[in-house]
């Protein structure tokens, strides 16, 4: 059995304290990584209970309009897999906060697998998460990132049907991350119906920490969603706020302020849903 | 020989499904649904009529006689593409599609356009099968293109105008992709070339083999052989790879494609992915790219809009590789020369796409014996390009 990562520690102790995780995206260099760095400092201190970190790509095809954006921005600012494992690798002077990185295949390949999963590992980061690798294209990124004991967290969507769940869960560690809508990033004005019903049923194959994403962008949407989540993720709406608020100072503590409502809002749903239980 | 794809869509180390997770089972029930429309003889009648009545196939194997001369080489057949309905050989992946979306009960058929031949070619089946069409295209296609943006409008189809990346044929993929992403319950996206997530590479070579079908057919009957060499022009490849499929087990039969080499290799102003490109994944599929350091998906340039893709269809990879294929490259400027060439001792003006490969024919035919036969394929004619080649040359319209 391979050791526990940072990421399963985190679950455990949340399931300890009856929380459900709060994991902010931030895009990488979105507009320098000195912003990332802020804001990973931000999000913790607001907090965020697992980081994703962005990794930015040319052509980002299940990236709504806000994230689109962003990542043209990361790119536009030349951060690269090489710099943001060196940022990572400065923010573990100061956090032990999970970090994730997220992002599109092509970019992890041209880097090598081997040498990716060694060199984020050893600068600390704990899992990845690639958009467009399915389980079935994935043995050269999984076998090195098992031996280097990072996390590769697996994706299931609306259509994905149970028993193709349950061989994804199967070859799945850290966490599930269940996409909430049918289509791209990005805020919707309401979640799926029977998003509580899909996360029931995946329990019933799984013991792995479920997450939800796409699509939570308010405090509202998240409290409703960690009564029977073990994670939210919020990405295209903190992408927007720094976008409105022209990023900087300011845009860092409004951002810094929708991550401490959305957790606020999630702990006292659950508390409010444990004592009804 | 293996038969190539495997079952999970690898052509060797080529090829595969790298989508996100939503469209997964989409692609596993299109892959089911396509094997059995395959061994569906109804299906396969279906196809056959339209590809007859509709279409106009087959389509000539035309001897130029007059080019055969000029270059004093081998003989030089034509492959007619450029005389089916809508102009190209792009209807035929679409014809086979849209009966395969209708098997599916898919409501709305979407596809990604550059030149807006494929776009066409999609309207054109949408209309004639009574399907919602939307077809994405970039915005400096749109304006490059406007008469092709007002021949879809007309059949019928939705024209979304895409603003994202480099605002062409890749980022037009890139939205379709995600349009399919949110509609993936009732839509069939119908891709345009040999390119994208298994099984699309397969399906779209199977409908484009019906050219190197009819090629081997005619060539026997008007030589009694088989030819020395194929020529066809590539970017996805899928007039290549459907002229290429039906001879790939006669190692006899040479094979040759031409990429865009734009303003030249030495500049970054084209498209030859298989001559300057690395191994990456983009749009679903593993194959050779023109990407820069970091991984990220560089910008191209052709004179020829259909030529201006940044990938390559992942079989072209691996004949690549292999070696039973070859790639050469042919410039801007050879290619408006043997549009020229062609246009005055044969009469025909081929697209620009096209053109590349008479362009290859013109490299290659004078070094081969008088005896031995090339199949070019015409994939497409010209009326579409004369802005651009009338541009090109006086710099007047």
């Amino acid at each position: 059995m391979a050791p526990k990562t940072r990421i399963s520690r985190k679950f455990a102790e949340l399931r300890a304290r009856n929380e459900s995780a709060l994991i902010p995206f931030i895009v990488c260099g979105d507009p320098s990584l000195d912003d990332t760095a802020a804001l990973v400092e931000t999000f913790e201190a607001a907090g965020a209970d697992l980081l994703e970190l962005g990794v930015p790509f040319s052509d980002p095809m299940a990236d709504g309009p806000a994230n689109q954006r962003a990542l043209a921005r990361g790119l536009a600012a030349g951060v690269s897999l090489a710099s943001i494992i060196g940022l990572v690798r400065e923010l573990r002077r100061t956090t032990e906060i999970p970090l994730i990185l997220f992002g599109y295949y092509n970019p992890f390949f041209h880097y090598g697998c081997e040498r990716l999963c060694r060199d984020a590992a050893s600068a600390g980061v704990d899992g990845l998460l690639v958009v467009d690798l399915p389980p079935e294209e994935s043995a050269e990124l999984a076998r090195p990132a098992r031996a280097n004991n990072l996390d590769l967290i697996r994706l299931l969507a609306p259509t994905t049907p149970l028993e193709r769940c349950r061989e994804v869960a199967r070859a799945a560690s850290g966490f599930l991350y269940y996409v909430s809508v049918t289509g791209v990033t990005g805020a919707r004005a309401e979640l799926p119906a029977d998003l509580e019903t899909r996360l029931r049923e995946l329990r019933s194959i799984t013991s792995l920490p479920l997450g939800v994403g796409f699509g939570i962008s308010t405090p509202q949407q998240a409290s409703e969603v960690a009564v029977f989540a073990d994670a939210v993720v919020v990405g295209s709406a903190l992408s927007l706020v720094l976008e409105q608020h022209g990023h900087g100072v300011a845009a860092w503590s409004a951002a810094g302020e929708l991550v401490g409502a959305m957790k606020r809002a999630m702990k006292t749903a659950r508390a409010a849903a444990a004592s009804v239980a | 020989m293996q038969s190539l794809p495997d079952s999970r869509g690898h052509f060797g180390a080529y090829g595969g499904r790298y989508v996100a997770e939503t469209l997964m089972p989409a692609l596993l029930e299109l892959e089911r649904a396509y094997r059995q429309a395959r061994r569906d003889p109804g299906f396969r009648a279906e196809l056959d009529y339209y590809s007859r009545q509709f279409v106009g196939r087959p389509t000539p194997l035309y001897f130029a006689a007059n080019l055969t001369a000029r270059l004093g080489g081998a003989k030089i057949y034509l492959k007619r593409e450029d005389l089916c309905h809508t102009g190209a050989h792009k209807v035929n992946n679409t014809l086979g599609q849209a009966l395969l979306a209708i098997r599916m009960n898919k409501r709305r058929i979407t596809a990604e356009t550059g030149a807006g031949q494929h776009g066409v070619a999609t309207a054109t089946m949408a209309a004639r099968f009574g399907r919602e069409c939307e077809v994405f295209m970039g915005a400096l296609d749109v304006e490059r293109q406007a008469l092709n943006v007002f021949r879809m409008k007309l059949l019928g189809a939705k024209v979304s105008t895409v603003h994202s990346g480099s605002k062409s044929l890749k980022d037009a993929l890139n939205e379709a992709l995600r349009d399919w992403i949110a509609t993936v319950g009732h839509t069939y996206y119908l891709i345009g070339t040999a390119a994208g997530p298994h099984p699309y590479p397969l399906i779209v070579r199977d409908f484009q083999s019906v050219i190197g079908r009819e090629v081997r057919r005619q060539i026997l009957k008007q030589e009694g052989r088989l030819p020395d060499l194929l020529i066809a022009c590539v970017n996805g490849g899928s007039n290549a790879i459907g002229l290429f499929y039906p001879f790939i087990k006669e190692p006899a039969v040479r094979m040759l494609g031409v990429e865009a080499a734009g303003r030249g290799l030495n500049t970054p102003a084209h498209s030859a992915t298989l001559n300057a490109g690395e191994v990456g994944v983009l749009h679903g599929n593993r194959t050779y790219l023109l990407q820069d350091e970091l991984g990220q998906i560089r910008e191209t340039h052709s004179i020829a809009p259909g030529l201006d893709y940044p990938g390559v269809g992942p079989e072209h990879s691996y004949l690549k590789d292999t070696g039973r294929a070859q790639y050469i490259t042919a410039t801007d400027e050879q290619a408006l020369e043997a549009l020229e060439l062609l246009a005055r001792v044969e009469g025909i003006i081929p697209a620009l796409e096209s053109a590349h490969a008479v362009a290859g024919a013109t490299q290659v035919a004078p070094t081969m014996e008088r005896s031995q036969i090339i199949i070019v394929n015409l994939s497409g004619r010209g009326d579409k390009d004369m802005e651009t080649v009338a541009r090109a040359r006086d710099g007047v319209v």
